[in-house]
């Protein structure tokens, strides 16, 4: 039997061993040489700064300041830093950078730490690559120092620092002594790119997939620590109302169940184990205060957004006179499109472990934004942030749900333990209904657009409303994310759409709703990429054009955007005819180009249609530029994993309300893809110099309007609202 | 006391019989590579082995075990869990990793009922078990070249 690792345990294992010689490249050479000095009684490994050690066992470990949550991201920052370092791949180690915001902080952010937006190897790429060079030239300067030769005439190759002259060698574990008492050179040369030799290797083996594959991946949810309670939380079935009543009679009589205490998300029942929790939990009584609840169904809010689609919003871009254009126009085409609310369902429900002790506070978390549920946690526990640590786990997925600037389910977990006085760690978990009925989600948006046609076909106006709850609004995030009213989620890639109109205008109604709401997997792409591209397509087919080459003529300032659909389409075979389908089937193709985060994703779906109606995507090709790939492979799993992602939300996704109250609760009434409705996916890496972006989010976006294009082509039939059913 | 038998050893727990066969493996017996992902028997992230067969320990009580022999991904063995995991490795299938338990306990009675299994085998064998990642294709993938590892007829060694 495997028993888990004691995640405390571990980490004072990790802290004696590691000699803490932490040099970050703020930090001065005073403060380096005191931190060498240090790791010199020890001497069992060296780190020349923040984000490598290197150990006298030849081990190289890389500490991570992002969330692994299956995007590869562990994989992609070892990557970057081992080719500078020229380590040995096989002997290169991830570990969860802790939380501090001075060494870790996410630079396309800051100051913050934190994992999202797509911008893990982004942010990371000269940062690791300076950190690996500086470590690579340190190991140098101690083989220089102990065989007595120039550095100039060292070379590394695979964790081997060789001198040729003598013909000296050494493993990197073999300079660990005499580098830990040399001060770390300032001064590095990066490689020239033609030299990698593990960025952009097709194949370079995942660091977490050994311990994916044998139960040993240690996750939020498998944190055990001694004496430890689980609390099940019951929670307002309406968001927004109060607690009245609580009748705890019943559940303190559960057997193993501990403590009942109200916080303010509710009450937690406490018990040895999530099963007595549970059982705790659904035996309280409460009463709740509905008054200021949430009481709108989708119905009803529907309705509300449809109204304001007639009104005019505050605006988020406008050139030209997109009114005046659209009344001078040959033909304009409008569309309304709706996209319901949808949650993460990432595979691992939420869950939080936080213990109190002499020294502060300690959370286990698969933790995506470091500085904010630092602080957090924090002040829920009256301590300041520096008293909060934070052990980062592997992430069930997120999607984003894990990033969210309230930072809920970390707070609601700390204020168990307030509540029991510390006494105990606790470890909230969620059920699956628990997860999937109390937000966050990504927010239901309607959106109209209205295109005007010149008589020749060319597109002359662009008009788009967009009405949907902003995410930043009412958080810590607001001041940087909404500007000038607009909440720029909201419309990232309709106000920037990239097709050549000369009179284009863009505006936005951000309604207040008690129903909490999220960044969701590619945030605003999610729909603004539906809008746009699926309007495009109808444009296309006004004015009697191939949907690539209409793509094509209006992108000629977007070259990264021509360049992916342009290879998308011809590894599809655009232009050949597809095999028809069995009797009664009718076939189609689409395709649909989105740029988010920085990368560029053109997707051909090629779509059979049932008689009944329904429809599989059978084959999904897309072409990806994200820069340099910095690893292909992580790159084609998250193209595919994006596409599976997307096509479960525009099969089944929605989450809807009933007088208030979420109606789905677990994957029977919130079904996603399974195996057996996967397409057969293929990804195209464009070959590029340009700096590295990102892959975790770009995959989704062009994924649900290629699959409504495809279904046009097949049928005639255009289906604008998500998720997209024909019968 | 109820006793347990895991992984070829027999064990106490010290659980109310009516709890799910999941929670005695993780909170009980701290097994806890098998995983709590809908408790309604969805998703298949709590598969294990009954007497060799996968079931949904979310959906079955400790008082429904009796004498059989369970099975988790910490006490898999045999040539088609050796396969399917090397497979895996492979291919580098995970990503999240939290389902993936589940899903190479089921693809490893897959291919010990069917050494050959076809794409269709594997969509019926394999479409209880969800993936929000999207590793669907390379589990396909993985399976088929678990199968041609068992056969003795593995594909090339992938450029490393």
């Amino acid at each position: 039997m495997n028993k888990p690792l004691n995640p405390s345990r571990r980490n004072l294992l990790k802290a004696g061993a590691a000699g803490a010689l932490l040099v970050g490249f703020q930090f001065s050479v005073a403060r380096g040489r005191a931190y060498a000095a240090q790791a010199a009684a020890t001497a069992s490994s060296v780190s020349a700064n923040a984000f490598v050690r290197i150990g006298a066992d030849d081990s190289v470990t890389v500490l991570a300041k992002h969330l692994e949550m299956g995007q590869g991201v562990y994989t992609g920052l070892a990557t970057i830093l081992a080719e500078e370092l020229d380590a040995d791949w096989e002997t290169v180690r991830v570990e969860a950078a802790p939380a501090n915001v001075k060494l870790y902080n996410n630079l396309a952010f800051g100051p913050m730490q934190g994992t999202g937006g797509s911008t893990a190897m982004a942010n990371s790429w000269m940062q690791l690559r300076q950190a690996g060079a500086t470590a690579r030239a340190l190991l140098v300067s101690a083989a220089a120092n102990d065989w007595g030769v120039p550095a100039g005439e060292i070379s590394v190759k695979a964790g081997v620092v060789r001198h040729a002259g003598s013909g000296r060698s050494a493993r990197f574990g073999e300079l660990v002594a005499t580098a830990s008492k040399l001060e770390t050179p300032t001064a590095v040369k990066l490689k020239d790119p033609k030299d990698f030799s593990l960025i952009g290797k097709q194949y370079l083996p995942r660091k977490d997939s050994t311990d994916k594959t044998n139960g040993r991946a240690m996750f939020t949810h498998d944190v055990n620590l001694p004496g430890m309670l689980t609390a099940v939380v019951a929670r307002a079935p309406r968001f927004g109302a109060r607690l009245k009543t609580v009748d705890d009679a019943a559940a303190r009589k559960v057997k193993g169940v501990v403590d009942v205490v109200t916080i303010p998300a509710g009450v937690a029942v406490l018990a040895r184990g999530f099963w007595a929790a549970k059982k705790g939990r659904d035996a309280l009584k409460l009463d709740w205060d509905d008054s200021e609840a949430m009481d709108q169904g989708s119905t009803e809010l529907v309705s509300e957004y449809r109204a304001l689609l007639d009104q005019p919003g505050v605006i988020a871009s406008n050139t030209g006179d997109a009114d005046a254009a659209l009344k001078d126009a040959a033909r304009v085409i409008k569309t309304d499109y709706y996209f319901p609310y949808l949650a993460h369902a990432a595979m691992e429900p939420l869950n939080c472990v936080i213990r109190l002790d002499k020294d502060g506070a300690e959370v286990w978390n698969a933790e995506q934004m470091h500085t904010v549920d630092q602080g957090a946690v924090a002040a829920v526990l009256g301590l300041t942030p520096d008293k909060v640590r934070i052990n980062t786990l592997y992430a069930g997925g997120s999607f984003g749900r894990r990033a969210n600037p309230v930072a809920d389910f970390v707070v609601e977990c700390a204020s168990i333990v307030k509540a029991i006085a510390g006494r105990a760690p606790v470890k909230t978990l969620w059920t699956r209904e628990d997860d999937m009925r109390r937000g966050y989600y990504r927010p239901l948006f309607l959106h109209r657009i209205e295109a005007g046609l010149d008589a020749q076909g060319q597109l002359v106006a662009w008009k788009q409303r967009i009405v949907g709850q902003s995410i930043a609004a009412g958080t810590p995030f607001e001041g940087f994310i909404v500007k000038n009213g607009v909440d720029g989620t909201s419309v990232e890639g309709a106000a920037n759409q990239p097709y050549q109109v000369a009179n284009q205008f863009v505006d936005l109604h951000s309604p207040r709703k008690k129903v909490p709401v999220l960044w969701w997997r590619s945030v605003g792409h999610t729909h603004t990429g539906f809008a746009v591209e699926t309007m495009i397509d109808q444009l296309a087919a006004a004015a009697g054009k191939d949907p690539v080459a209409y793509r094509m003529g209006l992108l000629a300032k977007h070259p990264r955007h021509a360049g992916v659909l342009q290879l998308a389409a011809e590894k599809a075979g655009w232009n050949k005819p597809l095999a028809p389908g069995k009797a009664g089937e009718k076939r189609g193709r689409g395709v649909a180009v989105v740029e988010s985060f920085h990368s560029f994703a053109a997707e051909v779906a090629e779509v059979t249609v049932r008689e009944d109606g329904s429809f599989k995507v059978d084959r999904v090709v897309c072409a990806i530029d994200c820069g340099i790939a910095i690893n292909p492979d992580v790159i084609r799993a998250q193209m595919e994993g994006g596409i599976s992602f997307a096509l479960s939300a525009a099969m089944y996704g929605s989450i809807t309300l009933e007088a208030g109250a979420v109606e789905q609760s677990n994957f029977h009434d919130y079904p996603t893809l399974r195996i057996d409705e996967m397409p057969q996916v293929e990804v195209h890496i464009v070959p590029s110099g340009e700096a590295p972006t990102g892959v975790g989010e770009p995959g989704v976006p062009p994924l649900a309007p290629a699959v409504a294009n495809a279904i046009a082509a097949a049928t005639g039939k255009r289906l604008n609202d998500l998720p997209l059913r024909l019968a | 006391m109820i006793q347990l038998n895991v992984n070829g050893k027999t064990q106490d727990v010290d659980a109310d019989p009516d709890t799910p066969l999941l929670w005695v493996l993780r909170d009980e017996l701290q097994l806890t590579g098998t995983k709590y992902g809908c408790g309604v028997g969805q998703c298949g992230a709590c598969t294990v082995l009954l007497d060799g067969r996968p079931i949904h320990s979310c959906r079955v009580r400790l008082s429904a075990v009796g004498n059989g022999k369970i099975t988790t991904i910490e006490g898999i063995q045999g040539a088609a869990a050796q396969a399917v995991t090397a497979a895996w490795r492979k291919l580098d299938v995970v990503q999240c990793g939290y389902c993936q338990s589940g899903q190479i306990v089921a693809a490893t009675d897959l291919l010990t009922r069917k050494a050959q299994p076809t794409d269709s085998d594997i969509d019926e064998a394999m479409a209880g078990n969800i993936c929000r990642c999207g590793t669907y294709q390379r589990i396909r993938a993985a399976i088929h070249e678990a199968s041609a590892i068992m056969a003795g007829r593995a594909s090339e060694k992938q450029e490393v």
